[in-house]
């Protein structure tokens, strides 16, 4: 899966041939568009990206990011509830929305000469929201299922949450993006208007189409729908708190009768591509030499050479726009202590910030990034991903164009240099998953085979 | 919907299988899970664009006699292919489930004279991606290379299907992965969910089974059962392919031959008897100690080939297959907030017609969701759909058909999924008339074939409150 998260995390793109297609504008009132032309389908998708996320939360608020991206779904002055849904649906349609901590986005897949159709009602949907507690109420409860669903009911689930939380000890990255439960609980209508006021304006807003439609087509019907919408907040610099330099260890432990499995990850603070390219293409590279699948430095030390764990991998966040993780992750295999598997774990991330990656490792992990690049091609919600995700973290455009080729030129100095000043003990937040004996509530053995997988 | 790598929340949740195995190669799906994948794509499979696309397809018939389908396209620089053989983990013995399940990890782990490492080396240095899986009714393989790679790509998939070597250090190593997976899983709500349906619906039925075994099973699979498997459900007459991407038919051809031409001609498969799943309008009951009780749910649905599969696919489609206004989703999550997941789909295995669906909901108010969703699809039996919802379904379906078809994967996927089910070459011309078709009365009419008996099997894990179950987990426990 790391190299899955290798490409939605950082960027995608170039035959030359197609990266020349992509176009860029601006509207009058401020709203970016990217158009990417692909025609093997007479399908598009759109979205429009909001330069907001959890991390833009305020304190005791949190969640209300993604609380509000459910309750856009709700209806407004021009179209009650459910008429967009229905709209879409009719058109043979699909839509989502989803939130992170830098974004919120929200997209429809269509046959291509709808597209007009979707803008009208997204457009109309970024300041014309209408809200009542008939609404709001319910959809908090879904949110709250949502929650239990992705982490209450999963103890990897609340450590990693856990972890996230001790990494960032000053900027909002720390908190969920989901929320914590109890300020969940204490969001409502107004908290939800005001934070829409505040962000959902076409100058924090970016439209990214792909599929078969021209860069001329788009930018009439944008013209037509988003460019009415009137700003109707100016934004400020997304100054956030940030990270200090930090100097101590972390290490969390979590211990659960739910566990069959114990784990051990640690994830390491580490810049992103928007602030440093040059250290984040080889945070990507090292991630593909580490983690990279079966060929990966520490599956093959770890699991097959040593036999000490079960699996092992390696994943680098490097869309963000503020500082941002990298993460190694191990299991153990029964008869191997967590300590013996830690220890071989350290050895090997040492290995490589000491000699840095072979020659081979080195090609393997390029080749299979810039090929990564070509096959995201091959999907245009990828590439709208791609692109959406890259502006909304203060990347542009051109900062994807060049991607591949900035991964060509990394050289193993720079990967084993990343290694040596980045996967350093105070920079880590090291988590463990452990197994505990359940207690059991009625000691008689007759429950127990219940328990067996 | 998939989540950015930050671990976004999403609107809905992607419908099925939940979030990302992790961060680990070599995962396995959960069984029941890997029956409800199996089983989307089936149902997702009657669709497609406007006009054009059979003319687009060929038939390739190697010079050997093996056939695929190939859509030709030079757009981007590469070639995606799909495979399939037929039988899958409901070939693996009663007492040895997750054979299948190994095996198919264990094909890309060293091969002819390829041990696992240098095989590995060898798709990594090209960036070519090949790997196999099995599910309930098949093993399928998915290769992607880059068309300037498609030599020694093909070559790799001609080893692994024809020579896999089942070296004991691979297989030791591979199935410490898939019991990590396993225990990984153990306390997992939905996994127990969809293990218990599945051992409560079909006892002493290979169905019943989990398909990447047990944490009993797997550790006594031998590496003749491994290759004993491969040998017998490796062949050439159950083996379907679909090819899309920069290769042409002249090219394709002599490749059919070399990748599977040294496969044997026949299959030597284990008849799978039919088999109704039992346990209907039971309840039965996992206590875990979480704070939201995941639900499975499931009755007798319609066989893919049956000629009224599509009124009733459009049918589910009211009921709990539309993302955002199915009956379902309208009735559990919008009105009441009880759930942020609610769905369902039919489930057309090669020996069983399910119906299947599923929800998480918070321990309290469990009770109250399974009651809706069973009076909810009784309803809908009873009653039917108005006209209007049954012509914005049709509208949905027959609309969103070529959003099936925007990427080289997912065209190659579906032109697989339509050989397996024997639909012919014509289908995606055909489909969409078969879904405009559908009248008010073919509604009826499945509605009243599926009242014959409309009981639900309800499989719940967590602590509800205000529920009896009334019969215990299969005896497999998950």
């Amino acid at each position: 899966m790391s190299a899955v998260m290798l490409i939605a995390a950082s960027l995608a793109s170039n035959t030359p041939a197609r990266a020349a297609d992509v176009a860029e504008f601006t509207l009058d009132n401020g709203m970016q568009v990217v158009v990417v032309p692909d025609h093997r389908a007479p399908v598009v998708t759109h979205m429009v990206w909001y330069r907001v996320g959890s991390a833009d939360e305020q304190a005791g608020k949190s969640g209300i990011a993604h609380f509000l991206e459910h309750l856009m779904f709700k209806g407004t002055e021009k179209h009650p509830v459910g008429e967009f849904s229905q709209v879409v649906g009719k058109l043979g349609g699909q839509e989502n929305a989803f939130t992170s901590q830098d974004y919120t986005a929200y997209f429809q897949r269509v046959a291509k000469e709808h597209l007009g159709r979707v803008m009208e009602f997204e457009a109309d949907r970024m300041t014309g929201l209408v809200l009542t507690d008939e609404v709001v109420l319910p959809e908090r409860d879904v949110v709250l299922e949502e929650r239990r669903m992705r982490t209450d009911n999963d103890p990897a689930a609340q450590l990693s949450e856990a972890s996230q939380a001790a990494m960032f000890v000053n900027h909002p990255y720390g908190h969920p993006i989901i929320g914590w439960e109890d300020e969940i609980r204490d969001l409502n209508r107004e908290d939800a208007l005001a934070f829409y006021k505040r962000f959902y304006t076409p100058n924090n807003a970016i439209l990214v189409v792909a599929g078969d439609v021209e860069p001329d087509e788009v930018k009439k019907l944008a013209d037509a729908t988003y460019g009415k919408v009137e700003r109707r907040a100016e934004t400020a610099p997304r100054e956030r708190p940030q990270e200090p330099t930090p100097r101590a260890e972390r290490r969390l432990v979590l211990a659960d009768p739910r566990v069959g499995q114990p784990s051990l990850s640690r994830a390491y603070l580490v810049p992103s591509y928007r602030m440093d390219k040059p250290d984040s293409v080889a945070l990507d590279v090292l991630a593909q030499v580490l983690g990279g699948g079966s060929t990966g430095r520490l599956y093959r030390t770890l699991v097959v050479d040593k036999g000490l764990a079960a699996n092992a991998g390696a994943w680098y966040q490097s869309t963000a726009l503020d500082a941002t993780r990298f993460g190694v992750s191990v299991s153990p295999r029964p008869a191997v202590t967590m300590e013996a598997l830690e220890t071989a774990l350290d050895e090997a991330i040492g290995t490589l910030a000491k000699d840095g990656p072979d020659a081979g490792e080195l090609e393997r992990a390029k080749t299979r990034l810039v090929a990564e690049a070509i096959y995201a091609q091959d999907n245009q919600a990828t590439l709208a991903r791609i692109y959406g995700a890259a502006l909304t973290t203060g990347s542009t455009a051109e900062d994807v164009k060049i991607w591949p080729d900035m991964v060509k030129q990394v050289t193993a100095e720079q990967v084993r240099d990343v290694a040596r000043r980045y996967l350093v003990p105070a920079r880590a937040v090291t988590s463990e998953l452990r197994q505990v004996a359940p207690q059991p509530t009625n000691p008689q053995p007759a429950s127990q085979p219940e328990k067996r997988s | 919907m998939s989540v950015a790598a930050t671990g976004a929340a999403g609107r809905l949740p992607p419908r099925m299988g939940g979030r990302s195995p992790g961060l680990f190669l070599k995962t396995r799906l959960p069984t029941i899970l890997a029956l409800v994948l199996a089983v989307m794509t089936i149902a997702l499979a009657p669709v497609t664009p406007a006009q054009s696309q059979t003319t687009r397809i060929q038939r390739v018939v190697s010079p050997g006699g093996i056939e695929a389908w190939l859509v030709h396209d030079t757009t981007l620089p590469l070639v995606a292919m799909e495979v399939a053989f037929i039988g899958g983990a409901a070939q693996d013995p009663a007492d040895k489930p997750g054979i299948a399940s190994l095996m198919a990890s264990l094909l890309d782990e060293g091969a002819g004279d390829l041990d696992a490492r240098t095989f590995q080396d060898r798709m990594a240095e090209k960036a070519i991606e090949l790997r196999f899986d099995a599910s309930r009714d098949m093993v399928s393989g998915s290769l992607r290379t880059l068309s300037e790679n498609t030599a020694p790509a093909f070559e790799l998939m001609r080893l692994a299907v024809t020579a896999p070597r089942f070296d004991d250090e691979a297989v030791e190593r591979i199935r410490q992965g898939q019991l990590a997976g396993l225990r990984r899983r153990m306390n997992d709500p939905s996994t127990l969910a969809s293990l218990g349906w599945s051992a409560t619906a079909f006892p002493n039925h290979p169905y019943g089974r989990p398909v990447a075994g047990t944490l009993e099973s797997v550790p006594t699979i031998s590496r003749a059962d491994l290759a004993g498997f491969a040998t017998r459900t490796l062949a050439r007459d159950n083996l379907k392919i679909a090819v899309v991407g920069d290769i042409d038919a002249a090219a394709l051809g002599p490749a059919l031959d070399q990748m599977f031409g040294a496969l044997p001609a026949k299959a030597q498969l284990t008849p799978v008897p039919d088999v109704v799943p039992q346990g209907l309008g039971t309840t039965v009951v996992k206590e875990l100690d979480v704070p939201q009780t995941s639900v499975i749910f499931g009755g007798i649905g319609l066989m893919r080939d049956d000629p009224d599969f599509i009124p009733a696919f459009v049918l589910n489609h009211m009921l709990g297959g539309s993302a955002f206004s199915s009956r379902l989703f309208k009735e559990v999550r919008e009105k009441r907030g009880l759930a942020y997941s609610v769905y369902s789909h039919l489930a057309p295995l090669d020996h069983a017609a399910l119906i299947l669906g599923g929800t998480a909901t918070k321990n309290d108010r469990t009770a109250e969701s399974i009651e809706l969703i069973r009076a909810e699809y009784l309803k809908l039996l009873t009653d039917g759909p108005s006209a209007e919802e049954l012509e914005d379904a049709k509208s949905y379906l027959i609309g969103s058909f070529a959003l099936r078809f925007d990427s080289s994967a997912k065209v190659a996927s579906q032109l697989l999924q339509i050989q397996i089910d024997n639909l012919g070459i014509d289908y995606i011309d055909r489909r969409n008339a078969l879904v405009a078709a559908v009248t008010l009365d073919d509604i009826r009419r499945v509605a009243a074939r599926l009242r014959e008996d409309p009981a639900l099997l309800f499989s719940l894990v967590g602590k509800p409150t205000g529920i009896t179950p009334t019969a215990i987990p299969g005896a497999q426990g998950g």
